[in-house]
């Protein structure tokens, strides 16, 4: 490992630098589809043993996450959308930032395994691992294929929540990641579409980068078509019922539908660059793109609300019955 | 997931009392993470014990 090379703070850090290191939107999206995981296994836990579940898995992923700034600061201070981030910005030494890391995984995992159980802190171990090291260290500078392997670190926390209520990972429970791998591909694409030339600069080897804007929008189409089918699968598991049907249908439709447009326009081509420096301001081509990063989101969050709604509303309706 | 970012805002920077006032906000951070992670573990010891401490054999 090659510590980054950085520069030293000028003033002692705020408390909101550390808590910045912890990609808490990130955090919010982990402790959304753990819970959901959670409530989907259908095992009642208690609800403050449930809390401080999710509090591991939430701190567990943050622990990653500073460990990723750790040791990205070299590329994120190449890049817009990540050089105001803690470490390149000044504001937190790396050193620092890794302690962090370090601490608050073993805090994780440690905590989590003595109070609910071992597979589930098993699990949340090799999460906190996979992201920081095979994806961080491994996947993200030498190849394309980065992000859909590397996804699978984002898609776990559902599984580590229903390890965590039950101490078993069913199929059911590998559905909810298998929808979240799925989804990261046509997700980071299409925001990679029209963010390359950072990436280019920053010498990370995204698809649009090594491989050209047509074959990333040609990739896309084919994992959303792959995407589509996974996120049906929950109806016929019986884990998603009638109104997961016709979320993940009718949004699934939207979602092929933003897809084709990224497919068939010129999203990301060389002749269509950006003109102003700000974030997400892009030219008519490249908005297909941002539009189907935006409804991604939009989409999985659905999903998982419809399914955590489901369960919910059937174990209200179990419990006055 | 992706999470949009903006620089840091360098006013202030430098100044003693822009020093302190970030010295303090860390260590009352510290503070109530220290003192959380009392609770956490006093409610898991708690909840993992549940009535085995009051039926253990005398």
């Amino acid at each position: 490992m090659t510590p980054p090379a950085v520069a030293r703070a000028a003033l002692p850090p705020r408390w909101q630098d550390y808590v910045q290191l912890l990609k808490p939107r990130v955090m919010s999206l982990v402790v959304f589809t753990a819970a959901t995981g959670m409530i989907c296994a259908g095992t009642p836990l208690n609800p403050i043993m449930g809390a401080i579940a999710i509090l591991c898995i939430a701190v567990g992923a943050g622990a990653s996450a500073s460990l990723n700034m750790w040791y990205d600061a070299d590329i994120d201070a190449r890049m817009r959308r990540t050089r105001g981030r803690p470490v390149p910005a000044g504001r937190v030494q790396a050193a620092d930032a890794l302690a962090l890391g370090i601490v608050l995984s073993l805090f994780s995992v440690m905590l989590l395994g003595l109070a609910i159980n071992w597979f589930a802190a098993g699990l949340l171990a090799f999460t906190i691992f996979f992201y920081a090291v095979v994806y961080t260290m491994w996947l993200k500078r030498w190849t394309a294929q980065n992000i859909v392997i590397g996804g699978l670190a984002g898609a776990l926390p559902p599984v580590i929540g229903w390890a965590a209520a039950t101490g078993q990972a069913p199929l059911d429970a590998w559905l909810l990641c298998a929808i979240i791998f799925m989804w990261t591909p046509p997700h980071f694409w299409a925001l990679s579409l029209y963010t390359s030339e950072d990436y280019a600069a920053a010498g990370v080897p995204m698809l649009p980068v090594t491989a050209g804007a047509a074959a990333t929008r040609r990739q896309i189409w084919i994992y959303s078509l792959l995407l589509i089918p996974v996120c049906l699968a929950p109806v016929v598991t019986g884990l998603g019922g009638m109104t997961y049907l016709a979320v993940a249908g009718l949004g699934g439709a939207v979602f092929l539908l933003l897809s084709w447009r990224v497919r068939s326009g010129r999203a990301g081509d060389a002749a269509d660059p950006r003109v102003t420096d700000g974030l997400y301001d892009v030219q008519a081509a490249a908005r297909d793109a941002r539009n189907l990063f935006a409804y991604s989101i939009l989409y999985l969050t659905l999903l998982f609300a419809t399914l955590l709604g489901e369960h919910l509303w059937g174990r209200a309706a179990g419990g006055l019955s | 997931m992706t999470e949009p970012e903006t620089p840091s805002n360098p006013l202030g920077a430098g100044s003693p009392d822009a020093a302190a006032r970030a010295r303090r906000g860390r260590n009352i951070a510290i503070g109530i993470g220290l003192v959380g992670f009392v609770v956490l573990v006093y409610l898991v010891t708690v909840f993992r014990m549940g009535g085995n401490v009051i039926n253990r054999p005398l």
